[in-house]
This record gives C-alpha cells, structure tokens and sequence, in this order.
C-alpha cells in the first residue's frame, strides 16, 4: 500500500507535466489538425534556457529560491512562446493549404532542427541542474513519505492547467480559440481573425511546453538534447488518451499516463516503462480512438 | 528513344562504373544509399501509392534484420538463403500488427505506426526472448558468399546491393502498372469512391502493408551482411524518419523521385560532413523549405491521364 501510494505521487508529478505538454499538441490539433513534432523540442528549449537563467542570473540567490523559480519559469515560458510563433509564422503558415503530409514533414524538419540548435549550442552531454534550490524533504502523510518536490510539481501544473481553463472558457479570446477550433471557416465568418487565434494557440503551447521542460530539469536534475522527443511522444499519448483537440482530456490524460507509467513501471517492468506507454497508446486507438473525453467526429466524404 | 529513357541508362551506367573511381569510404555510402532506396522504394508501396501514414517502417527492417543476424549466428544458416524467410517474418509480423489498425485514419495510422517501431525497439533492447543480445546486439554474422565469392568489401557489396536495387525497381515498376498497383492509386486518390466501385479497399492496404514489409525485411538481410553487427539503435523513431522523408521529399509516388530522395538525404550529409553539427541543421531547414516550395517533392509522379477518346470515336461522337 505504502509503495502504492508513493508510486501514486510519482505518477501524478510526472503526469502533470505529461499534461502540460499534452496541452501544446492537442490545442494545435484542435485548431490545426496538425501533430506539431517539433513541440517535444520547445519542451526541450525550455529546459536548457531554465538552466541557462538560472545560472547565469543568479535570482534565486538574490530574491530567493522559490520567488526565483516563478519569475525565471515566467520568463521561460515568454521565450518559449516567442519561438512557439516564430515557427508557426516560418514553418507552419505557408503550409496551411498544402496536403497534410507537407505539414507533417515540415513539422519534422522543425524538430531536427531545433534538435541540432540546441546540441550546437550546449553540446551533446547531459546537463545537471542545481539540486539544492527546492526543498528536498519529505512531508509524512497517512504513513507514506511524500517529497515536497513533488507537491510543488503537481500544484504548479495544476496551477497552470486552471489558468488555461479559465482563459479558454471566460474570456474572449479563449471563446475565438473554441470557436476556430470547431470550424474555422464559420469562425472567420463571424468575424474572428483565425491568423490571430494560431498564433495565440502556438505562443500558450510552447509556453506551457517550456514551463514543463523546466519543471522536468527540476525534478530530475538531468537535461539532455534530445529528451523532448520521448517526452514528447508520451505527452502526444496523453493528449489521444483524453481525446485529442478535448483540453480537459489531454489534462485527464496525461495524469492518467503518468499514473499508468509509475504503476507499470512498478508492477510490471521497470525496463518496459516506456513501451507500456506506446501499448496504452495502440489500444486506444484501435478501441477507443476519440478518447476517454473526445466525441467521434463524423468523417468528411 | 525518348529524353526520359536516355536518362536513365546513363544513370544506370554511370551507377555501374562508378566504384572504380571512388574510394572505400565514399563506395560504402552509395551502399547506404542503396540499401535506404530500396527501404524507402518498399515503403513508397504504404506511404505513395496507397497513401498510408506509415511512419515504423523501422520496425519491419529490424525484424528481417534480427531474423538473419539471429538465424546466421545461431545456426549457421548462409546469409543469403535466410533473405526470403527475413522478408516473410518482417511481412507476417506487418500482417499481425496492420489487421487491426490499418482502418484509421491519416495522423492516428502515422502515431501508431510511431508507437509500433519504438515497441520494437524496447524489445530489443530487452533483450526480449533473451535472442536479441540487448542493447549490445548481435554480432559476428558471416559475410555472404555469391557463386563461391565471399562478399567482404565495399565494392563487392556495391554490386551486390546494385543487384538487389535493381531487381526491386523492376518489381516495383511492374507492380505500378499492375491491376493491384491501379487498384491502390485508385484507393489513394479516394477510398470511399474506390470501395464504392467494387475494390475492398481494406484488403488492398492491408497487401500492400505485408509486401511492403516483407522488401524491407530483405534489405534487412543486406544490411546485417554488410554490417555484420547489428544493435537496437539502427531502428530507431529516427531511422523511419528518414525512410518517411526520403519518400515524401523525392516524390511520393515515384520510383524515380524515391531513389533521387535516397541520394539527397542520404548522400548529402556525407557530402558536407566537414560542417559537422551544422549540416543537420541546415538539412531540418532544407526539409520546412522543401515542403513550401516543392510540397509534392522534387520528383512527382507525373499525373495520371486516362484515354477517353474512344468516347468520342464512332457513330455520334465527335464534335
């Protein structure tokens, strides 16, 4: 039961990052129709600039750690969004009416791409973050030995997955979002400025992506160049789990996937880990591929 | 003879005489370029003419791979002889693994076929029936031997890769203008019409799924002969990457487009190697560029003109 439940709080911890990710894909899906390969890269890029900042700033010395952390994961996730956009507008516009394979490929263009930048610049080792800055305690509860890292891990995700809830459903922008989502020729119709909603949708993506890349840096200590796309992969697991395009399903579902991977990896196999992701993955879709939250969606003949 | 036709025999013939000119190092990479053509051509019956995100083609390769190192080292058998047999477990393996997936839909066939290539990978990495000797691989699998000639150096295997490259171009060029080669054209363009005309779309994908991986699964034995080790890292997401981006960017659809994507993405790299990292960043930028100004690829099949003059001919017709 302890382990259990230990292994529950792991599975939420990373699950919630899974479920920042998760979001990037499925808000671009829902809008574009396109897996943005390149997204598990942002996710990346954010863990490297954390670090980067993190180190060459010094705030966490000066207005302490936790203060710290918030402002450089804001100015993180700023970057990130930059970026997010500026793909967009090079990569991804000018292939808006191309066959979706185009897409697809460009997408993958992009991901080796930044794959490269980002091992041009911080070379092809494994980068360590500084592991005394969040406690490393542990909170006793019901008898099990709970790291506060972890808690702080999953309520920030949670934090964040609140604030999109809240922008996507109450303001107006998030209503623009919903609405290029479900048709985007009637959206344009209505007056909503589709080029607008996108690139809203790729710089809130990427930000989350790079909050998430930070928080995994964090939580591990150990960044490395080529880690976004695993993560990235399991994130897009997570977002078809929920139902992709549905943003409390890629929530759901990447809490869900996290719990899944900590108890498989407990239970079953450690070295399996990441195939019984890719086993959840493949059974969805062959017996429920819209999702635990997704409608079926009629096919266009 | 036609311009097109002139082409490709001096192509060909230049192909033929090339090694006596190059090095071993460079004779190796037209090796690479071969085996990748014929993975991308084998592919390019999936993903080209019957228009299925297929993205873990990495995963029927490996099969026919692991097969002969697998069957060579443990039994002895001759690497050659176990080519139909690689092809036929890489072949039955897609057959188990497609029946119940090949009716998705584009991007979930693609993320699925994702996910089935990296399965694969894990289980050899661990080592799964304790006969893929994990992350270390297989090693020691004995050179081929053709008519008495044991084939060990890179230009030997250069002739014996040209062979292989030719008889699949051949094959592929037959099955093109095939009934079954129409009926999957016909299913790319438009499935639903395609069924709606009698043609059991599902059937046809499924075939062309099996064939497709039944080819790479004998390049596989190619490449275990020339390798002569094999490891879990020659299959992984990327390596179909590759196959997917060679078929797309040469022109999906054409055999000709295919095997020039094979030299670009395979050969360039090699060229610019002197760049180091950069030359995989400059080639991610040459891929988003490519699909902007060239989305059907460099080469694309030229499009397909029925002749309806006999509609016209006859009593009545005409203008």
């Amino acid at each position: 039961m302890q382990l259990f439940l230990e292994q529950l709080t792991n599975g939420l911890a990373v699950g919630g990052i899974y479920a920042l990710i998760a979001l990037g894909y499925t808000m671009v899906y829902g809008v574009l129709k396109l897996i943005n390969f390149a997204h598990g890269d942002l996710f990346t890029i954010g863990a490297f600039l954390g670090l980067t900042l993190l180190l060459s700033l010094g705030l966490t010395d000066h207005i302490g750690p936790v203060a710290g952390i918030i402002v450089l994961a804001l100015m993180v996730m700023g970057l990130v969004a930059v970026i997010g956009a500026l793909l967009e507008r090079t990569a991804y516009r000018p292939l808006r009416t191309s066959p979706r394979l185009s897409a697809v490929v460009s997408a993958l263009g992009a991901s080796i791409f930044f794959q490269n930048a980002i091992m041009l610049i911080y070379g092809a080792r494994f980068r360590v973050y500084p592991h005394d800055l969040l406690p490393t305690t542990s909170i006793s509860l019901f008898g099990v030995d709970i790291p506060v890292m972890r808690i702080v891990l999953f309520a920030a995700s949670l934090v964040m997955m609140a604030g999109l809830y809240y922008f996507v459903q109450r303001t107006k922008t998030g209503t623009a979002i919903r609405a290029a989502a479900i048709d985007q020729g009637a959206a344009k119709l209505m007056g909503i400025d589709v080029n607008r909603v996108i690139m809203y949708v790729f710089l809130i993506g990427p930000a989350l992506g790079g909050a998430a890349g930070m928080m995994v840096g964090l939580y591990y200590g150990q960044i490395n160049f080529t880690m976004g796309w695993v993560y990235g992969l399991k994130a897009f697991t997570a977002a078809i789990l929920g139902g992709i395009g549905n943003i409390p399903g890629a929530m759901l579902g990447g809490l869900l996937l996290g719990v899944i991977e900590a108890m498989g990896a407990t239970y079953i196999s450690l070295a399996w880990k990441d195939a019984i992701s890719f086993m959840v993955l493949i059974l969805i879709l062959i017996f429920r591929p819209t999702g635990i939250l997704g409608e079926r969606v009629a096919d266009k003949v | 003879m036609k311009p097109a036709t002139i082409i490709n025999i001096l192509v060909v013939a230049a192909l033929l005489v090339a090694p006596y000119w190059l090095n071993a190092y460079w004779v190796d990479v037209l090796n690479s370029i071969g085996i990748y053509a014929v993975l991308a051509l084998s592919l390019n019956i999936i993903l080209g003419y019957a228009g299925l995100f297929h993205m873990g083609h990495a995963a029927f390769f490996a099969m026919g791979t692991y097969t002969t190192a697998i069957l060579n080292t443990q039994f002895g058998i001759p690497v050659l002889w176990l080519m139909p047999l690689s092809g036929m477990v890489a072949g039955f393996f897609a057959l188990l693994v497609a029946r119940p997936i090949i009716h998705l839909r584009g991007d979930y066939l693609l993320i699925v076929t994702i996910g089935i290539v990296e399965i694969v990978r894990i289980a050899l990495v661990n080592n799964v029936f304790g006969i893929t000797g994990g992350s270390n691989g297989i090693f020691g699998i004995s050179r081929p031997v053709l008519f008495g000639h044991v084939i060990r150096t890179p230009h030997d295997f250069y002739y014996l890769i040209f062979a292989f490259a030719a008889i699949t171009v051949f094959f592929f060029l037959r099955l093109e203008n095939s009934r079954f080669g129409r009926a999957l054209n016909y299913i790319r363009e438009d499935d639903v019409a395609a069924e709606g005309s009698g043609i059991d779309a599902a059937h046809y994908k499924l075939v062309a799924f099996v064939l497709g991986a039944f080819w790479a699964g004998m390049a596989g034995t190619i490449f275990a002969a020339k390798m002569t080790i094999v490891s879990p890292q020659s299959f992984t997401f990327w390596e179909s990457v590759v196959m997917f981006t060679i078929v797309i960017l040469g022109g999906s659809g054409n055999i000709r487009g295919v095997i020039l994507g094979a030299f670009l993405i395979v050969g360039l790299p090699e060229v610019f190697r002197e760049f180091a990292g950069a030359r995989m960043l400059i080639f991610g930028a040459a891929m988003i560029l490519m699909m902007i100004f060239r989305p059907k690829g460099i080469l694309p099949p030229p499009p397909r003109t029925f002749n309806l003059d006999f509609l016209s001919s006859g009593r009545g017709g005409g203008k």
